[in-house]
């Protein structure tokens, strides 16, 4: 790749650092360069989160339809399975997927509540109605 | 706290901890491209078995840890290398290290890294960065792939220390120790021999998955992903290879760039005219790589989607295969002196 050819298409990492790529310069000599983004990049990234957007909006639907608890609903928007979940929380398995039950889930102490919470970045009135916090 | 250090950056973070923390202890000659090559760290691998984030694994670069492991051990540098089970153990290590004077590696999850967007934060927990102060609760941090230093606070550092799920860092630092002064001699064996490992591992892995067999094999496979899995899933799978190929800190062409400017700057040690052509072969294959990549979005886009379109992609990495193929062989015949 050219020096000159190096893309400078404004991605979300763009806006906060500019990457180093290797390219040539005239001479054909490799020199670093910076890049603010590339929109096949871009447009990569862009189609994992929209495929991950979709499974939470299906996940919502779920919860409001009283077939899976709210944690069903953070573990997809926190891109988790059961076994990453229970790795993070300290929970075996087999509690995490009664927790998934609706009517086993309101019944969880706020202790436990507390666990999920933090792992999702909430306090447990959030993780209770599916707030998602801005920050 | 604020240890004497420089921050660099570089195109990959692995690269960039190995080229800093060496400086640091007065390699002056190391660089980005050097440590990339030294550790022998060009690499291909699909494996088909395993799935990260629902698509397939796919690596341009060997396993983590291995660049600084070797680039070290090949330059005789001693290291000092640590996992933890407590999280209070792990902190107060580090923190006597910084006392001691050591800027320290730090193996990180990115899924918490708040300094990072939002949309870069998956469950990837080979991240690497540099530890080197703290200032009341903030820890110093030299992370590679920024511009500029930046700061986390001790909670957010042990949670990226003890990120969870594969490849868990479990609190991992490690250092390299002041040894004897590196000779130009000692830089221009650890050349030498980081070419012929990584001739090794891109030629001579057996079974199909590994090295240039394993580009080839993919070539063949991405042929058949949309039969196999529908176009949306197959666009999935496309999407998550450019990612691996293009994504924070490849430097551009799954690091064939890198590794071309390796071999160029390995010239100025070894005067053999045949390192600056194959350089060129190395470019040839980033380029080709690139252009892939341009077809893949082309798919996972929507904008193009048939089975000719497959074959096409697949047939690119054919190609790359055939470059590398003859890339590496022109490597393993050269004649040292």
């Amino acid at each position: 790749m050219k020096k000159e050819d190096v893309p400078q298409d404004l991605s979300a990492l763009g806006k906060i650092t500019k990457e180093v790529c290797y390219a040539t310069d005239s001479s054909g000599k490799y020199v670093a360069e910076l890049s603010q983004g590339w929109d096949v990049k871009i447009t990569a990234l862009d189609t994992a989160w929209k495929d991950i957007e979709g499974k939470v909006a299906a996940a919502r639907q779920k919860v409001l339809n009283n077939e899976a608890s709210p944690l069903l609903f953070f573990m997809e928007l926190g891109i988790m399975d059961i076994s990453l979940l229970a790795d993070y929380t300290g929970f075996w398995k087999w509690q995490i997927k009664r927790h998934l039950k609706p009517e086993v889930f309101k019944k969880l102490s706020d202790k436990k509540l507390q666990r999920y919470a933090e792992v999702f970045n909430v306090n447990v009135e959030q993780l209770k109605n599916m707030q998602v916090n801005g920050a | 706290m604020e240890l004497n250090f420089n921050h660099i950056q570089a195109a990959h973070c692995e690269n960039g901890v190995t080229t800093s923390l060496l400086k640091n202890i007065g390699v002056q000659q190391i660089t980005e491209p050097l440590a990339f090559g030294i550790g022998a760290g060009l690499f291909f691998v699909y494996v088909p078995f395993i799935k990260i984030n629902n698509g397939p694994a796919i690596a341009f670069r060997t396993l983590p840890g291995l660049i600084f492991k070797r680039t070290c051990k090949a330059l005789n540098i001693p290291v000092i290398r640590k996992k933890f089970s407590s999280r209070e153990k792990a902190e107060a290590f580090l923190k006597d290290r910084l006392t001691e004077g050591f800027p320290v590696g730090c193996q990180v999850g990115v899924y918490y890294l708040t300094y990072f967007p939002k949309e870069y934060r998956f469950h990837f927990n080979a991240h690497n960065i540099i530890v080197y102060g703290q200032e009341e609760d903030n820890y110093l941090i030299s992370d590679p792939v920024m511009e500029t230093p930046t700061t986390l606070t001790s909670y957010e550092l042990e949670r990226v220390r003890f990120a969870k799920g594969a490849l868990a860092p479990k609190g991992q630092l490690y250092y390299p120790v002041k040894g004897k002064p590196v000779t130009d001699e000692q830089i221009k064996r650890a050349i030498k021999s980081g070419i012929e490992k990584n001739v090794r591992n891109m030629l001579s892995i057996p079974g199909p998955i590994a090295g240039v067999s394993g580009i080839r094999y993919t070539g063949n496979k991405i042929k058949k992903w949309r039969d196999k899995l529908g176009t949306k899933q197959a666009g999935l799978y496309l999407a998550q290879l450019v990612r691996m190929q293009e994504e924070i800190g490849t430097g551009g062409g799954g690091f064939r760039y890198i590794y071309a400017a390796f071999l160029q700057e390995a010239y100025a040690y070894h005067q053999m005219d045949e390192l600056l052509e194959i350089s060129k072969q190395f470019t040839q294959s980033g380029d080709l790589w690139r252009t892939a990549a341009i077809q893949a979005a082309g798919i996972y886009k929507g904008r193009i989607g048939s089975q000719e379109d497959f074959n096409a992609m697949g047939n690119y990495l054919l190609e790359i295969a055939e470059i590398e193929k003859e890339a590496f062989t022109a490597l393993k015949k050269l004649k040292w002196h």
